[in-house]
């Protein structure tokens, strides 16, 4: 039973982080059409704030100390954080929690990089085959790598959990359960909890607000929208920056647990199609429904129990349900009628 | 580079998938390869070659190294699961370690293979905490091992008591690299390595101040055993008094020489394995510098890991290079 809980927690723990990167990328599909093959690079650049907000707090001043030598030979570097220096246990607090902070940093940053890729080369493709689309995005994605490449290195650059959270919480305890029967790891739990925000939010923003009730009129009739006078090509425009946007902070919060490097992106961006396909091109509730059962069908697929019977399933899993929708649902779980569909 | 530079020595690999494949061609060409990091028991076991050089050390070595501390540390009863990165070295690191522990008196609960290049290791984790083991291993390296371990560190097997002990995770083949990128997650872990740039004696202090001096960082084990191979490599050809493989190979077998960091050493002429004393290290709890990361906790003598060649078969072939 606790191993059963215990997969359950890691598949809701993995299905959130699915169902945020597969968020925007539906979100993009959904209002301009676009397949956007860069969304992992988007998902990549988010590392990287996460990265270069870090960077930026632990800026340092180097003085050399002719007194102690390194093993050969060489002057030691003594080096003194300027935040820390200047801020004190503030500064140190800030470098601490330097990746939840990072999300600030990782919002603006990422809608303008939305912004700027949407007019400087995606609405080109607009009216261009689904295969065009694919070609010019994973282009992009490859070039976006090779940036990030130049600057940060091939090697992966991990990013420290807060002290405070670095621990393995008691989750077992929680629910009466004897002490360290369930134990998970608190960062987890944060990332989950920071999912299913962002998914809230995103959620409410199309549901509550004016902008987003215009996004899904433009989404289920464009021309009807533009004929009103309504500017939807800006308002989608908007919505690609904040598709980055949550591509960007999936990716600054997802640091400590896989320390990010120039290819991170190519790794969450097949996943990320797959769990588009499973709930549905362009479905919002699709993709976050197909994420957690994702997560949750490769959680418990990894279980020895299971992969003493069937060797290798829990790498194939989330794959052989993508092909069984697709080929008995093409529309994906929820999504509307005709997508997909000859 | 053979055939379009005319290479009359190939050296460097990082894994043993790589020397294996890098010796068997250099062996088809009659041209002498001197391996890098390769830490695997096929590339001077069953895949061996007459061609082919090994200064580094293997998983066996590993494994008879870490037993003894193993026990002085952890005890003789416990219960051991392995997490191994599914190639050609996990599996000979994981089969290497599982003898050495099992001859302890360890019982392995169980061996789970993983994906080579696996970023998120949560679902290979979740079962170890209800497993009924005490020990992880993990017989990772490179990247595998970088994401493994804080990871398992972050799933509190760290602070977890089971079966009325402490768990204890373990990683049998460190790298300083490895250690670095592992970051706090590296503290206490005990693990094997071939050499370390604070070893105290002359050869090993000139050459850390010598590469210190011009990279500004000490050199891992990886660099050292590329110097080492290109310096035996140059010694047995002056040896030979010739470039003609044939002759360098016999400069080099059963050679036996001293000064490079690991006391006397035996290039085992069998097997084209070098043997000397293997390192037993530990993740530094208080760094004094970002360098400082493994602290050597016990020197195993060379006699204690050698073998019979024969318990990993192959065949090294023969020495013209016309009949490879």
């Amino acid at each position: 039973m606790d191993a059963i809980l215990a997969q359950l927690l890691n598949g809701l723990d993995k299905g959130g982080a699915y169902a945020l990167i597969a968020l925007g990328l539906t979100l993009v599909f959904g209002t301009l059409g676009v397949v956007n093959f860069a969304h992992g690079a988007l998902f990549m650049l988010g590392c990287f704030c996460a990265v270069v907000f870090r960077y930026l707090l632990t800026i340092e001043t180097v003085t050399i100390d002719p007194e102690q030598l390194s093993p050969w030979g060489a002057p030691v570097e003594l080096r003194t954080p300027l935040v820390q220096d200047w801020l004190g246990d503030w500064g140190a607090f800030l470098v601490d929690y330097s990746v939840p902070l990072s999300v600030l940093f990782a919002v603006p940053v990422m809608l303008v990089i939305g912004i700027v890729m949407e007019r400087g080369l995606i609405k080109h493709f607009y009216k261009r085959s689904h295969a065009e689309q694919i070609l010019v995005t994973f282009g992009l994605a490859i070039v976006l790598q090779e940036i990030v490449k130049s600057f940060f290195g091939a090697n992966p650059m991990p990013q420290p959990i807060p002290s405070d959270l670095r621990s393995a919480a008691d989750v077992g305890a929680w629910f009466g359960m004897e002490a360290h029967t369930l134990t998970y790891p608190t960062w987890r739990l944060v990332y989950l909890l920071f999912s299913l925000g962002v998914i809230g939010a995103v959620f409410a923003f199309m549901r509550y607000t004016t902008f987003g009730m215009v996004v899904r009129a433009g989404m289920a009739d464009r021309e009807t929208v533009g004929v009103l006078g309504i500017d939807i090509d800006r308002r989608f425009t908007i919505i690609f920056g904040i598709a980055a946007v949550v591509a960007g902070v999936a990716g600054a919060m997802y640091t400590p647990l896989l320390a990010p490097n120039y290819q991170i992106g190519m790794d969450f961006l097949v996943l990320s199609f797959v769990v588009v396909v499973v709930g549905g091109m362009g479905s919002l509730p699709g993709a976050v429904v197909a994420g957690f059962l994702l997560g949750i069908l490769q959680s418990f697929a990894s279980m020895n129990e299971i992969t003493s019977i069937i060797p290798g399933i829990d790498q194939v899993i989330i794959y052989l349900v993508a092909i069984v929708i697709l080929l008995v649902r093409p529309r994906g779980l929820m999504g509307r009628s005709g997508v997909m569909e000859s | 580079m053979i055939e379009r530079d005319g290479a009359i020595m190939v050296t460097g690999c990082v894994t043993t998938g790589e020397a294996v494949a890098q010796q068997a061609l250099c062996h088809e060409l009659g041209v002498i390869y001197m391996s890098g990091l390769t830490h695997g028991n096929d590339t001077t076991g069953k895949d061996k070659r007459r061609y082919g050089f090994r200064h580094f050390f293997q998983g066996y070595m590993s494994g008879v190294a870490i037993a003894p501390l193993l026990a002085e540390e952890y005890g003789r009863e416990r219960r051991a699961y392995h997490l191994t990165a599914d190639y050609n070295w996990g599996w000979t690191q994981e089969e290497s370690i599982m003898n050495a522990t099992e001859a302890l008196g360890w019982e392995t609960v169980r061996a789970v293979r993983t994906p080579l290049g696996l970023g998120d290791y949560s679902q290979y984790l979740t079962p170890v905490l209800n497993s009924g083991a005490d020990v992880l291993i993990l017989n990772h390296y490179g990247h595998d091992m970088v994401n493994s371990l804080p990871q398992a560190v972050q799933f509190g097997m760290r602070e977890r008591m089971a079966n009325g002990k402490q768990f204890e995770i373990v990683v049998p083949m460190f790298s300083e690299l490895m250690a670095v990128g592992a970051g706090d997650a590296v503290k206490g872990i005990i693990g094997t390595q071939n050499w370390n740039w604070q070893l105290e004696d002359d050869g090993s202090k000139a050459f850390t101040k010598s590469y210190g001096a011009e990279y500004g960082v000490p050199p891992s084990q990886s660099a050292h055993t590329g110097y080492v191979q290109t310096l035996l490599y140059a010694d047995a050809v002056e040896r030979a008094g010739t470039f003609y493989p044939p002759e360098v190979i016999k400069a080099l077998e059963d050679f036996e020489f001293d000064g490079m960091g690991n006391g006397p050493t035996l290039y085992r002429g069998s097997d084209h394995q070098c043997f000397k004393e293997v390192l037993v290290v530990r993740g530094n709890e208080a760094p004094t510098s970002r360098f400082d990361v493994l602290d050597v906790v016990g020197k195993t003598p060379r006699e204690e890991v050698m073998y019979d060649p024969a318990i990993f078969g192959g065949e090294l072939g023969p020495y013209e290079p016309n009949q490879c």
